[in-house]
């Protein structure tokens, strides 16, 4: 049952084929056997998610039913969770143990799911493989060799390989989209303001945003339910009343109109991936839906603001790692400014320090106008694009990333690993929800397909990957190795 | 070589919201270190600002009360700098748009003339924690109870050109914000504290000089011996040929100097951007009217009232108004006893002197408003003089009982009865022939010598009035 949708898992338990400690037990079995390879968890919590899937089925035998009640997730870990290990993958938090629970973590428990687990990310968010977190990379369920994309590489390779039936990412600039097409997933970033960032530890304050990954746009939905809607410890979340995002998945998609960038097709787009995606807008095309090409103009210029905006931002909310109230803080520090620079140079990893240095320059007296200011202006122009885009079509689609998961270790370059998320930092600039859904398979890697909607339009987004979903398999598809391990033929 | 003095002062004032800028923690002051400090206050990882509205009425209030541009989309900004007691490594203040935009002061100085000084902005930002260095050895403590409090900066033109403009400015500023009820303001307790920028030019220049900043002086005598030490210092450079350099002083008081703190090399640049956790606060018309409609009187407004009304002279009415409670008080010393002048007198020396002397506020009087009115009304109706009503005001000190009781359990009550006074008259005119004879040659002035013997007689008890008349008409 483990490699089930969360919707196939709820109604097995609503039905009584299944209780909730079975399949907590079978996935805390399923981590035991695989973490120690895939790296996808930094805290497994098997006493208190037994608990948990405990108290789930009882519950349920006093009458209880909700869509996820006792299904099993994990949580990224830089969600804040009450009384367990909170690092955010940097070792400047190895041992921080948060006294409060993020407002996503909050509402999860209060639809009575079960935590599983923490899961290994970029560290602070800030990567594109997965690489850059104190608690070593993580692997590619579909080949081991290969990284699972970042920074919610853990929660994407966890989906992918069963070891829970849904997790939360966070996506500043295509960290939910680019994983999950890297391990085959869905994963879904929705609107700046549509889910609480309260307890979720901050990279860039007007990117971030939470979001689900899982097996189906259905799951994805079912999470959405739950994390979305107003909340007031967080300044920038919308009150917007939260629809029930399964309520329009069926919707025929005839008559849809499709964007397609032409910047997303240009060059850089490996080959399979172009056909991967030229397929599956055939195969919209079959169900009614038009396509029309659309002008991103200033696209090209998202990579570079984002690496202004980001860090300039990171480089601020980054400065309370000072070790003077809780973190690591550097031994015997002679003094003030030596506590600082050994706490900082000592617990902050390279891509971190990097990333804080050029935010830290970007904001400097004297070039503030040329970037910061300068960046600034090119979200509202990059914004523009998608709004007079959005006049002519329902929907843009186009790749999640150019091309499949690449070889662990063979990035060393930082800019061509900035350069990772060509496709979906825009989507993060102009605020916007936008999905990855798998759509094919080359070379024994998957593949990604990016749908991106109107703001506040994640039901629109969720309907086109459904429909999408209901008439292909790739969603379905497996590594081999994975299949092996759930001892299926 | 003349030299004229260009003075700047920033002012900070600790709004009195219940709870901080930006968290839900008490403001309370007094507190056990580190019991009013939230996970937010304490910038634990995911925690996030929002914003107290109560600070931005009592800003806009502020804006209202001094006339200023109140500003319809104020922004925070980040101001990023290292420090044990700024948990977040940043500050959040108002850069480019802050809520209260330009406005303007009236003070009045010793010479009675009204000096018109220019408020450039204020804005709103949260307060630092503190750090402790004394009570633990070869460490700091840091105590966040402070951090995050709601402060406002009151920005003021470089307008001022003395010691004695600036504490005039700096005692206008403090009236209005205790009128407006917006913060305690108490310079001793660190809820007002004031930076002075200071410069000197030769005389009649248009460019400012090189200017040094003094931080944090806690009283208005500092702030005006600071300024005079400082001018004296910049002048003695000047004058040696040297140059002043821009940098952040201190003033010491026991040495009534001022020293370095920090040097250029060091200046922070403190990259502020707009502050993504926080929207922009907008605000309308109607929010400001709304404001402005629950402004109280204010202190130029009452002191006109109090000329009008109660025939005062301008300077007293300039005392009076010189605090809320004292106005309030006043005004019903004034309006009960029926004698607004013999209040005014009363309230602003006898009341005024009492209470300095004691270093007590008007909250700490023991003469309520309310005796003192009886005091005076029992001038008015010749149950007592005005100088044994000098003495009751002594016992009513210590002695909680009725105004009436007093006079009467001290024997203090004025003697009307003319046959009393006849006795008093007769045998004063009787044990002073000589006097008596310099008044009937038509020495006039006698009068008060005999009126004098009289009151002693009577141990300050007969009726003044009744003796004069009586004493003439005898001597006639």
């Amino acid at each position: 049952m483990i490699n089930s949708t969360v919707a196939e898992i709820s109604a097995a338990l609503a039905a009584g084929d299944i209780s909730s400690v079975e399949i907590t037990q079978a996935y805390l079995d399923r981590i035991a056997t695989l973490n120690g390879e895939l790296n996808a968890f930094i805290t497994v919590c098997e006493d208190s998610a037994l608990l948990a899937a405990k108290a789930a089925d009882e519950a349920r035998a006093n009458g209880l039913d909700s869509p996820l009640l006792g299904i099993p997730l994990a949580h990224k870990d830089i969600f804040c969770t009450k009384d367990i290990l909170t690092t955010c993958g940097s070792r400047m938090l190895h041992d921080f143990v948060s006294p409060y629970n993020a407002t996503v973590v909050e509402r999860f428990n209060d639809a009575g799911t079960v935590l599983l687990g923490k899961t290994n990310m970029d560290e602070f968010a800030m990567g594109s493989s997965n690489e850059t977190s104190f608690f070593g990379d993580v692997k590619n369920p579909w080949n081991t060799e290969y990284v699972p994309g970042g920074s919610s590489g853990g929660s994407a390779a966890a989906v992918a390989a069963d070891l829970c039936a849904m997790a939360t990412g966070t996506d500043t600039g295509g960290s939910i989209r680019q994983p999950a097409a890297f391990c085959g997933v869905t994963g879904m970033k929705p609107s700046y303001g549509r889910v609480s960032r309260w307890g979720m530890i901050a990279f860039a304050s007007s990117l971030d945003q939470a979001g689900p990954l899982a097996k189906s746009a259905e799951d994805a939905a079912l999470m959405l339910n739950v994390m979305s809607g107003l909340d007031k410890k967080d300044s920038t979340s919308i009150d917007r009343p939260v629809e029930d995002f399964t309520a329009s998945l069926n919707q025929p998609l005839k008559g849809i109109r499709i964007g397609v960038p032409k910047q997303h097709f240009a060059e850089g787009l490996s080959r399979e991936v172009e056909q991967a995606v030229s397929a599956a807008l055939t195969e919209y095309e079959k169900l009614g839906a038009i396509i029309k090409e659309v002008d991103l103009t200033n696209s090209h210029l998202s990579v570079s603001a984002y690496y202004v905006v980001a860090p300039a931002e990171a480089s601020a909310n980054l400065s309370r790692y000072d070790g003077v109230r809780y973190g690591y803080r550097c031994e015997d520090p002679v003094n003030l400014e030596d506590m600082y620079k050994r706490t900082r140079s000592e617990g902050f990893g390279e891509e971190v320090k990097r990333r804080i240095m050029i935010g830290t320059y970007a904001l400097s007296a004297g070039f503030y106008e040329a970037y910061y200011r300068k960046a600034q202006k090119i979200r509202r122009l990059i914004k523009d694009d998608f709004d007079r885009a959005f006049t002519e079509v329902d929907v843009i689609i186009g790749p999640t990333s150019p091309h499949t998961a690449f070889k662990l270790g063979s990035k060393s370059d930082p800019v061509s690993m900035y350069l990772e998320d060509i496709y979906t930092i825009a989507v993060n600039l102009a605020g916007l929800p936008a999905a990855s859904i798998p759509v094919g398979i080359a070379n024994g890697l998957p593949m990604g397909m990016q749908i991106i909607g109107k703001y506040f339009d994640e039901a629109k987004i969720l309907n086109v990957a459904h429909q999408f979903q209901q008439h292909t398999d790739w969603h379905k598809q497996k590594s081999p190795a994975i299949t092996a391990a759930n001892g299926e033929s | 070589m003349e030299w004229e003095t260009v003075i700047g002062l920033e002012v900070h004032v600790s709004l009195s919201t219940k709870s901080k800028l930006f968290s839900g923690s008490s403001t309370k002051f007094g507190a056990q270190p580190n019991t009013q400090a939230s996970i937010f206050d304490c910038a634990l990882p995911g925690t996030l600002p929002v914003f107290n509205e109560e600070a931005l009425r009592m800003a806009v209030r502020f804006g209202v009360a001094i006339g200023a541009e109140i500003g319809k989309r104020s922004v925070f900004d980040r101001k990023n700098y290292f420090y044990p007691d700024l948990p977040k490594g940043y500050q959040v203040t108002q850069l480019d748009f802050p809520t209260v935009g330009k406005g303007a002061l009236t003070v009045t100085l010793a010479d009675g003339r009204e000096k018109v000084i220019g408020v450039t902005r204020a804005h709103i930002e949260e307060n630092a924690g503190k750090s402790l260095h004394e009570e633990f050895s070869g460490m700091s403590g840091i105590d966040l109870n402070r951090a995050g409090e709601p402060l406002l900066e009151i920005v003021s033109e470089p307008e001022i050109t003395c010691a004695e403009e600036a504490v005039a400015y700096l005692k206008k500023l403090h009236t209005i914000i205790r009128y407006l009820d917006i913060s305690d303001a108490i310079m001793a307790q660190g809820s007002m504290r004031c930076d002075v920028n200071v410069s000197i030019r030769p005389k009649g220049a248009t460019e400012l000089g090189t200017r040094a900043e003094i931080k944090n002086i806690n009283s208005f005598r500092f702030v005006e011996k600071a300024i005079h030490s400082e001018v004296a210092r910049q002048q003695e450079i000047l004058e040696d040929g040297g140059r002043i350099i821009q940098e952040t002083r201190r003033y010491n008081a026991d040495k009534d100097e001022t020293s370095s703190m920090r040097s250029k090399e060091v200046a922070n640049d403190y990259r502020y951007f707009p502050e993504p956790d926080l929207l922009p606060v907008v605000i309308d018309d109607e929010y400001i009217a709304a404001v402005t409609a629950q402004l109280p009187e204010l202190p130029d407004a009452r002191k006109a009232r109090f000329i009008e009304d109660y025939s005062l002279s301008n300077y007293d009415a300039g005392v009076l108004v010189s605090s809320r409670e004292l106005a309030e008080y006043y005004e019903i010393v004034a309006t009960s006893s029926g004698d607004s002048k013999l209040a005014a007198n009363w309230v602003s020396q006898d009341l005024l002197g009492l209470l300095n002397k004691n270093n007590w506020e008007i909250a700490d009087s023991p003469i309520q408003a309310e005796r003192l009115a009886t005091l005076i009304a029992r001038i008015k109706d010749n149950t007592i003089s005005g100088k044994i009503a000098k003495t009751v005001f002594e016992s009513m000190i210590s002695d909680e009982s009725d105004v009436d009781a007093i006079i009467e359990s001290k024997g203090l009550k004025q003697v009307t009865d003319s046959g009393e006074i006849e006795k008093l008259v007769l045998e004063v005119i009787e044990k002073n022939p000589a006097q008596v004879q310099q008044y009937k040659d038509g020495k006039e002035q006698v009068i008060g010598f005999l009126v004098g013997q009289c009151m002693q007689l009577s141990k300050g008890k007969a009726n003044p009035a009744q003796v004069n008349e009586l004493l003439r008409e005898k001597m006639q």
